[in-house]
């Protein structure tokens, strides 16, 4: 049952951090273990949640449905359900279920005898979202710092978070992630092209080597990574995209509360320009 | 419990440089001597060069020479030629297109011109660039993937300095070079154009940006997590799978319940890279030209929520001036 030709030989017990043999089973193709049933149970109750703050707000529209923190006045006191006690609800069931996700792959790279890689970088996205929705909340004094669950209700945060600073896009971590973005995406389209035109040379050619991946590197750019480095590159650069990314929201308010431009005066005031 | 991850090379073999598979007749010779970076070696290849110049490389790097001394002269006229200056207020300094009123006039050399050559020259530089990636695959053998990623990247290029100032009718809406000042003129669009989160094609764009991160975060992990079972070499994975795809792909499935195959998390990564600049390209493309107003735009498609009225509804002056003049 929705198994792959060589997956059977794989299906093995073991591997598990938490419940020994009782979770270690499949479900179709999914890998269940405890932390799928404890990803279940977060995400149903969140989506639950969600769609019962849809319920009670003004539309069914999905572009403008809205689950809003709780008001800055509750500080970081627990709120009454309507009053921004979903979203707080529903903050802990989707940590609980990233951080289940995050712990499940863990068990099923123990299972395939894999490294870490996958999981450690989801950490990473964990570390990110918890940046914006505890951290930096709880520094500031109220959850209402959160962002809002919908979809243009958080792109209206990001802009209006961004103008209280006067100017985001002059915030150093910001800069840095963006072009870590803009790097990651850059290197992703050379990696998949290389692997894409080596493997699909044309009408009549044969497959090429990593010999030839390198040769047209070097003869392009006068360096090649190489097959393994590319993906460690590839891995730094998403990672350090999403750090930033967190860093460059901590900073805003916890730790600078004027305009990211002025942040830039000291660089102007410097000793030796003198 | 602690095991080796593969994020370093420990231990590095040295033999001696790979001069690259031989060049078909009509090619000129490689250029200069390989050597090999330790340090870069505990990461990827430490072999730097030799590098294939031709000349469309030499005359992209002309012109992109060129444009880059335009660009840092003019930075440098605007502080007086003071080098201190210059280094102190780099992030701060512009060449900027011409003004409003030039239209797509020639402006002048202190009106935009400079702006307006160097534009064209790293035009002409990127180009070149592009028939090299196409030239230099193609003598190889390979595919042309790579070439056509590069196209994607220039439209974007080409809609902001070339495309959408001509369908504006002016020069003056491109981008200006310099660090902040572009930054700058990024956020002076989006609030002219009623914030571009509401852009469709913006939204898009910025999916396939994140998209990526999270592509090559997945792609790059998976691989280096089965590189002990020799999964860095995914071509010969693909022509020949071995237990290193197999537990790439199940890792997946196990996970999501749905797995790419080593050959098809390219094409996945080809495109989500791709279409980050190509429908970015098309929201810039639209910003101004079809649509005036994203918020607005957003509200009449039942997209975004209008703001509740706030103030008493306003008498536009403009009416009340046509009434005093009859």
């Amino acid at each position: 049952m929705a198994m792959l030709s060589f997956e059977r030989k794989y299906r093995v017990r073991g591997g598990t951090l938490v419940g020994g043999n009782l979770f270690d089973f499949w479900v179709g193709p999914f890998y269940v273990g405890f932390f799928g049933v404890t990803t279940i149970f977060f995400s149903f109750l969140g989506t639950a949640l969600i769609l019962y703050g849809a319920a009670l707000g003004p539309t069914w529209n999905p572009w403008q449905i809205n689950i809003a923190p709780p008001d800055l006045s509750y500080g970081l006191a627990l709120a009454p359900l309507r009053e921004g006690g979903i979203w707080q609800i529903v903050t802990v069931c989707a940590i609980g279920a990233f951080v289940s996700w995050a712990l499940r792959e863990v068990e099923i790279c123990r299972k395939l005898g894999m490294g870490y890689h996958v999981p450690f970088a989801f950490g990473f996205a964990i570390l990110a979202y918890v940046t914006l929705v505890v951290i930096r909340p709880v520094l500031m004094g109220a959850w209402g710092h959160g962002f809002p669950y919908g979809i243009f209700s958080h792109l209206d945060w990001v802009s209006n978070v961004g103008y209280q600073y006067l100017h985001f896009h002059y915030n150093p971590a910001h800069m840095l992630a963006v072009s870590f973005f803009f790097a990651t995406t850059f290197a992703l389209s050379l990696h998949g092209s290389l692997i894409l035109s080596a493997t699909n040379p044309g009408k009549g050619e044969a497959v090429k080597t990593p010999e030839h991946e390198d040769t047209f590197f070097r003869d392009f750019i006068g360096y090649s990574v190489g097959t393994l480095g590319i993906h460690r590159l590839g891995l730094f650069l998403a990672l350090a995209a999403v750090f930033f990314s967190a860093v460059c929201i901590v900073i805003s308010g916890p730790f600078w509360t004027r305009g990211w431009p002025e942040w830039w005066g000291w660089w102007l005031a410097l000793p030796i320009w003198k | 419990m602690a095991q080796y991850q593969n994020l370093f090379t420990r231990v590095q073999a040295t033999g001696p440089a790979q001069y690259g598979i031989p060049l078909p007749a009509g090619d000129e010779a490689r250029f200069g001597k390989p050597w090999a970076f330790h340090l870069l070696g505990r990461l990827g290849n430490a072999q730097i060069g030799p590098v294939y110049l031709g000349w469309l490389g030499v005359w992209s790097l002309v012109f992109g020479t060129l444009s880059f001394n335009i660009i840092g002269f003019n930075m440098l006229a605007s502080v007086n030629w003071d080098p201190i200056q210059f280094i102190r207020q780099l992030f701060w300094l512009a060449l900027e297109p011409p003004p409003p009123g030039n239209g797509l006039a020639l402006p002048a050399l202190n009106q935009g011109g400079w702006w307006l050559m160097a534009g064209g020259f790293l035009t002409a530089s990127l180009l070149l660039w592009w028939a090299r990636t196409y030239r230099r695959a193609r003598q190889l053998g390979l595919g042309t993937h790579v070439a056509w990623a590069f196209l994607a990247a220039i439209w974007l290029f080409l809609v902001l300095g070339f495309f959408r100032p001509i369908l504006m009718g002016s020069w003056g809406e491109a981008v200006p070079f310099g660090i902040f000042p572009h930054l700058d003129w990024t956020a002076a669009f989006s609030l002219r154009y009623g914030n571009l989160f509401y852009n469709p094609f913006h939204a898009l764009s910025i999916a396939f940006l994140y998209g990526s991160a999270l592509v090559f975060a997945m792609h790059a992990g998976t691989i280096l997590a089965v590189s002990r079972f020799g999964g860095e070499r995914e071509i010969e994975q693909i022509v020949d799978r071995g237990t290193a795809s197999e537990r790439a792909a199940l890792f997946w499935r196990w996970t999501m319940g749905f797995n790419a195959t080593m050959e098809s998390i390219h094409r996945w990564a080809w495109w989500f890279a791709v279409l980050c600049p190509l429908t970015g390209g098309i929201g810039i493309l639209l910003t101004g030209t079809v649509v005036d107003n994203w918020y607005l735009w957003a509200v009449q498609h039942g997209v975004a929520p209008p703001y509740p009225a706030i103030n008493p509804a306003v008498v536009d002056p403009a009416t009340l001036l046509q009434g005093a003049k009859q």
